[in-house]
């Protein structure tokens, strides 16, 4: 769009937060009985949904059995109605099987996959409503719900995007914010060994920026898992009383 | 704000329902075409969030069925198609309906009609002017006020009861269990009157035609009572104004 300002010169954003500022994010944990491990996140206007199946048998052939690990599937779907204009492939497109597979590679990271030999851990997130940081929500709710399924992992993975535009680093980017062709930046962290399970960007950045990028992601990346460990701490508490008495 | 002759703008509408233990999601979504005003639905229950079953393409048998099934139910008189129309032979609105399918609990085909239903309700149609140039191109321009909308009348729109027969009596919302023992089940699409507009038996057993009869009367009581239960929490829903909270999953 022409003439949008994306950061004013008092530095507040097109919704009014500031560079480093993320959106309201609300979760829960356990929404569907019948799956393992569910849940539900709200970041900003973007909600996402993350099912658990697992670890179980293999399904399908045999042979993708590994022997000394488990095997991480991943799929990730947005409804038709997620964004403003109508998809008409849900899932099965290749951005869709692009981030299955990073959502894949994020997980293999952080899931202590070697507990659980020859079996496979399935993770299917869908995105009920895209307003940008839709990567980044999917991660969130699919850690709270591979906790949520009780599988072990080495740590949380909290992600966050990030962007650049004048010279300042914007953290948490809206789908305007995103549409506009600034360069962005897709961060997955686990916060307490600060490592990155999986960094992504497609766009002319100059090297002398990224740093500042990165730190903004990560930072925020930070904050995103100071909520998510808030929410599980929750989830344990109600859990725990009802089971107490 | 104005949009092109042709796919113009969209409103998306998202209701989510859980019934039960079977959650769905059902959204019905308008753009501007060409040519007779139509209603196309579309199911996605491929959302493997249902079961593992139904990741990749493994849902569509099942998305195709209901979509089918839904597509049947809507007959004439269901929904006044008339009013979507822009300019005659010219312009008008298509309805598409989505359905996303989050949890499998029973009764799969008697919540998603709900939802269609509760979604249509809830749909608004911009009103829309169209404008004749000199050289006698036309623009459609919607008006200024976002909430000046036209809503979609849902008094005729059906909802399927499904029964299934269990031994040698019928139940109505069954569970995952339950139908898992009935044999045969049967689809009576009803409206709010109590007029069937589509019949159909699903399952590997044989019914009975006395039991089919009784089982459509069973259908037609329950029908009138679901129509009238929905509309009265569809009112409470609506005279809750635009404050209301949207809870959704949180709460």
């Amino acid at each position: 769009m022409a003439g949008l300002e994306l950061l004013s010169d008092q530095g507040y954003r097109v919704d009014g937060r500031r560079a480093g500022e993320l959106r309201k994010i609300q979760a829960r944990m356990g929404v569907f009985a019948q799956a393992d491990g569910s849940a539900y996140i709200e970041q900003g206007n973007t909600k996402a949904l993350a099912v658990v199946y697992g670890p179980h048998e293999i399904r399908g052939s045999r042979s993708r059995a590994l022997p000394d690990r488990a095997l991480v599937n991943c799929q990730y779907s947005s409804a038709t109605f997620s964004t403003a204009e109508r998809k008409r492939r849900p899932h099965g497109d290749r951005k869709s099987c692009e981030l299955g597979l990073q959502l894949r590679q994020t997980f293999e990271a952080a899931i202590l996959t070697q507990l659980h030999p020859r079996s496979q851990i399935d993770i299917y997130v869908q995105v009920l409503q895209a307003d940008g940081g839709t990567y980044a929500a999917c991660v969130n709710a699919a850690t709270l719900a591979v906790l949520d399924a009780g599988i072990p992992m080495r740590d949380f993975v909290c992600a966050c995007s990030a962007g650049f535009v004048d010279g300042t680093a914007l953290t948490d980017l809206s789908h305007v914010e995103e549409a506009s062709g600034s360069p962005q930046l897709a961060l997955a962290l686990l916060p307490a060994s600060g490592q990155i399970a999986l960094l992504e960007m497609d766009a002319r950045l100059h090297e002398d920026h990224l740093e500042q990028v990165l730190e903004a992601a990560a930072q925020a990346a930070r904050g995103v898992h100071t909520l998510l460990d808030r929410v599980v701490r929750q989830h344990v508490r109600e859990a725990s009383i009802l089971l107490g008495d | 704000m104005s949009g092109g002759q042709q796919g113009g703008r969209c409103h998306a509408f998202f209701i989510s329902i859980p019934l039960g233990k079977a959650h769905t999601a059902g959204c019905s979504c308008l753009s501007v075409c060409k040519g007779l005003p139509c209603f196309s639905c579309a199911i996605l229950c491929s959302s493997a969030n249902a079961t593992p079953e139904f990741e990749g393409r493994g849902g569509d048998d099942l998305g195709t069925e209901i979509a089918n099934t839904l597509a049947r139910i809507f007959n004439k008189g269901s929904l006044d198609l008339k009013s979507l129309c822009i300019s005659p032979r010219e312009h008008c609105w298509v309805l598409y309906v989505d359905v996303l399918l989050l949890e499998c609990g029973g009764n799969l085909f008697d919540a998603i009609s709900i939802a269609v239903k509760a979604a249509l309700f809830n749909t608004r149609i911009p009103r829309v002017h169209v404008l004749e140039d000199e050289e006698g191109s036309k623009e459609i321009e919607l008006s200024d006020d976002p909430y000046d909308c036209i809503q979609l009348s849902v008094e005729n729109v059906p909802c399927i009861i499904t029964l299934c027969k269990i031994g040698y009596r019928h139940v109505v919302d069954a569970t995952l269990q339950e139908e898992a023992c009935s044999l045969a089940s049967l689809l009576v699409s009803v409206t709010n009157k109590g007029v069937v507009t589509c019949m159909r038996k699903v399952g590997k057993g044989s019914l009975d035609p006395e039991s089919i009869f009784e089982m459509m009367e069973t259908g037609e009581r329950v029908g009138k009572a679901l129509h009238s239960s929905l509309q009265s929490l569809l009112h409470k829903e609506e005279s809750l104004g635009p404050k209301r909270q949207k809870v959704g999953f949180l709460g």
